[in-house]
């Protein structure tokens, strides 16, 4: 071959291997944007709400603060819109039109503004799920009466509100307000993600310490022999352990031995940290070893002791890849689910965790159990839930990058 | 041990036939890494107060010589160490020295320029703050100042100061390298090399600088040009395969060696 036919052949070679790197890139980068804009578009009907806006009328009413029944008062004032329903089965089906929650949004209504006892006012009360999707997506009205979710009587009801202007569509605060809830219109990821804030607390608290003090010993103290070689090896087949096998040991461990509460933030933490320690010992080890030996010369020969060099010179020269380590395990931990379910972070929460101690649950298994859910409105909130996630752990790397970019240091 | 340290300085006397009193000892020196040994019964004496050229083609132990001389080799796990090495009536490695102390009167000076990544204030300022010395700030000042004097650094850069030292110039960073090194006032400085990865014009600048340096610092260089030896070199030692084959005054050594593999590798016929 000639020299010519050879420099066209390298060539070639060249421009083919860089098409098939920019045709993967591309691929990836519309996996991504597939995922995320079917995961938007899923979710966009869980950030509003149907809801309709009536009187509440207190004026003229004898009322005891400390006794009110607000769903006697929410009731009182649906049935007003439709006079003639008023037997036992009417009514049931009326009010299944309304969200249950609307007693407990007057209630703290009423609560903020303590005129509002004295006064008639307009109250925004929130559809039920069923009544919601009406209005969002329609009905098959040809579909037989009993394999719909309502009836004919419920669908003229709330045509009838329509026609009359009375329904109002509104931004659905609930999804970022509450915890979670057995009906999707007022159930909110707020629990999930404080749950998941404090698991992660735990685990950052336990494993970054522990992880960075382990693999500092090992790369700078420990004499190498068969001990630490066996350490070594055992540590990289920790990271490559399976979740799961983490949660039945943290069952076993911390609740059935040391009687740690379930479902607490606590033990999540430690399962967490138990699965995360592997990974943040790896990469401080590597990052640690990535500082040039040159540093740690000039160091010892200045008259430094070895824990001198280790904290003075080494640790600040690798902080930015260990802290990018640490981030990367925490990102993990923070998606992980399997752990969590088996130690009974998967119940059924409703209540807003205040410490590590209550029972919390985390995103991920939320995400899981509105997966799980019949009703079809959670379809949709599982979507906005997926959202909320990557949103995090959007944040959480870019925590990583930002931090690198500080600490880094000019060689 | 007196009796040892006499006979050092009677076999000094014997050797170089000058008024120059010997600072370093070294007697009967072996070192192995694993089972392989890389110096082979070094008996070597460095006076005070000059400079002192390790010369030899790679591999023949200089540097692991030098490397011995404040126990660096120390921190290779698999490096071995007998025989003895005695600077000022005190064998450096008798397992009571505190390795920290020793290596504070030694400074070291290596191949390729390695400034903290700090800056250049911080650089100067490491030594004597860690051994604690200087803790007044304007005392510190004053030593980073006289410092980077006397390595000739301190007209190009006293208005970069807070300049990461990692930016300066290679040659430049070489001598931060010295001004770090004689910040705590050493008895001596041992240099590996500290010209090879610098330009013609940076070697001929650390060169002076050694000059000047001679007069107040004991000085071993290990390097590869003969014609640096010959320029810096009071007295010249020649290493080959790990045996110190010839020790003497510079001019001795590079005009008329008695040995036949001195003549052979300072003339250029291998090496």
């Amino acid at each position: 071959m000639t020299d010519k036919a050879l420099t066209l052949k390298r060539k070639f070679a060249e421009t083919r291997f860089k098409i098939y790197g920019l045709a993967s890139l591309f691929l990836a980068m519309v996996m991504l944007v597939v995922i995320i804009s079917s995961m938007t578009y899923r979710s966009i009907p869980a950030f509003t709400n149907y809801g309709i806006n009536l009187e509440i009328k207190l004026a003229n009413e004898f009322i005891d603060k400390d006794d009110l029944d607000y769903r006697g008062i929410i009731r009182e004032t649906i049935f007003s819109l439709d006079s003639e329903c008023d037997d036992r089965k009417c009514r049931r089906s009326f009010s299944k039109l309304f969200s249950s929650g609307a007693a407990y949004d007057l209630r703290d209504a009423l609560e903020e503004d303590e005129s509002l006892y004295e006064k008639n006012f307009n109250f925004y009360i929130l559809f039920s799920d069923d009544a919601d999707l009406f209005y969002k997506f329609g009905i098959d009205k040809n579909l037989p009466e009993n394999e719909r979710r309502l009836n004919d009587q419920e669908i003229l009801w709330l045509e009838g509100f329509q026609e009359k202007g009375l329904v109002e569509k509104k931004f659905s605060s609930n999804l970022f307000t509450n915890g979670d809830s057995r009906e999707p219109e007022i159930a909110g990821v707020l629990g999930a993600v404080i749950g998941s804030m404090y698991t992660i607390l735990i685990t950052l608290i336990i494993s970054f310490p522990i992880g960075v003090l382990a693999a500092i010993y090992l790369e700078s103290f420990a004499s190498k022999n068969r001990i630490t070689d066996f350490i070594e090896v055992n540590i990289n087949n920790l990271a490559a352990v399976p979740s799961i096998v983490f949660g039945l040991l943290g069952l076993a461990l911390f609740i059935n031995f040391f009687g740690m509460p379930r479902s607490a933030p606590l033990v999540g933490g430690c399962v967490l940290s138990l699965m995360t320690l592997p990974v943040i010992i790896i990469a401080t080890r590597a990052s640690l070893q990535s500082v040039p030996p040159s540093i740690r010369e000039a160091a010892l020969a200045m008259g430094a002791s070895e824990m001198q060099v280790v904290f003075q010179h080494i640790l600040p020269a690798a902080l930015p890849g260990i802290l990018t380590g640490t981030i990367i395990g925490l990102a993990r931990a923070f998606g992980e689910s399997a752990p969590l379910l088996l130690i009974g972070m998967v119940a059924f929460v409703v209540d807003i965790p205040q410490s590590v101690m209550d029972p919390a649950t985390a995103l991920p298994v939320q995400v899981y159990i509105w997966a799980d859910s019949p009703e079809r409105a959670f379809v949709a909130k599982t979507s906005a839930a997926t959202l909320v996630l990557i949103f995090l752990l959007i944040i959480i790397n870019l925590a990583a990058v930002i931090l690198r970019k500080k600490y880094e240091l000019k060689w | 041990m007196v009796t040892e340290m006499d006979q050092n300085i009677n076999i000094d006397d014997v050797d170089t036939k000058m008024e120059k009193k010997s600072l370093i000892h070294c007697t009967d020196v072996n070192v192995f890494y694993d089972d392989k040994q890389a110096l082979f019964n070094v008996d070597l004496n460095i006076n005070e107060k000059e400079v002192t050229s390790l010369i030899g083609p790679s591999g023949c132990g200089k540097s692991t010589f030098i490397r011995c001389l404040n126990r660096m080799n120390d921190v290779i796990e698999t490096c071995s160490f007998n025989g003895s090495i005695i600077i000022n009536g005190q064998d450096i490695y008798d397992p009571e020295i505190d390795v920290v102390e020793l290596r504070a009167k030694i400074g070291m000076v290596f191949q390729k320029p390695n400034p903290f990544p700090k800056s250049v204030f911080d650089n100067v300022a490491y030594g004597p703050k860690l051994h604690g010395r200087f803790l007044n700030k304007s005392d510190m000042n004053n030593k980073v100042e006289d410092s980077l004097i006397k390595a000739g650094l301190w007209d190009e850069i006293k208005d970069r100061l807070n300049e990461p030292g990692t930016a300066l110039s290679g040659g430049q960073q070489q001598r931060l390298c010295i001004a770090r090194a004689i910040a705590v006032d050493p008895e001596i400085i041992l240099m590996d090399e500290p010209c090879s990865a610098l330009d013609p014009i940076a070697t001929a600048r650390i060169e002076e600088l050694i000059d000047e340096l001679k007069v107040n610092y004991t000085i071993v260089i290990v390097t590869h040009s003969m014609q640096q030896a010959a320029r810096v070199s009071q007295r010249t030692a020649f290493f080959h395969l790990g045996n110190l084959i010839e020790v003497g005054d510079t001019g001795k050594i590079f005009r008329s060696p008695d040995n036949e593999q001195t003549e052979a590798y300072v003339t250029g016929r291998y090496g």
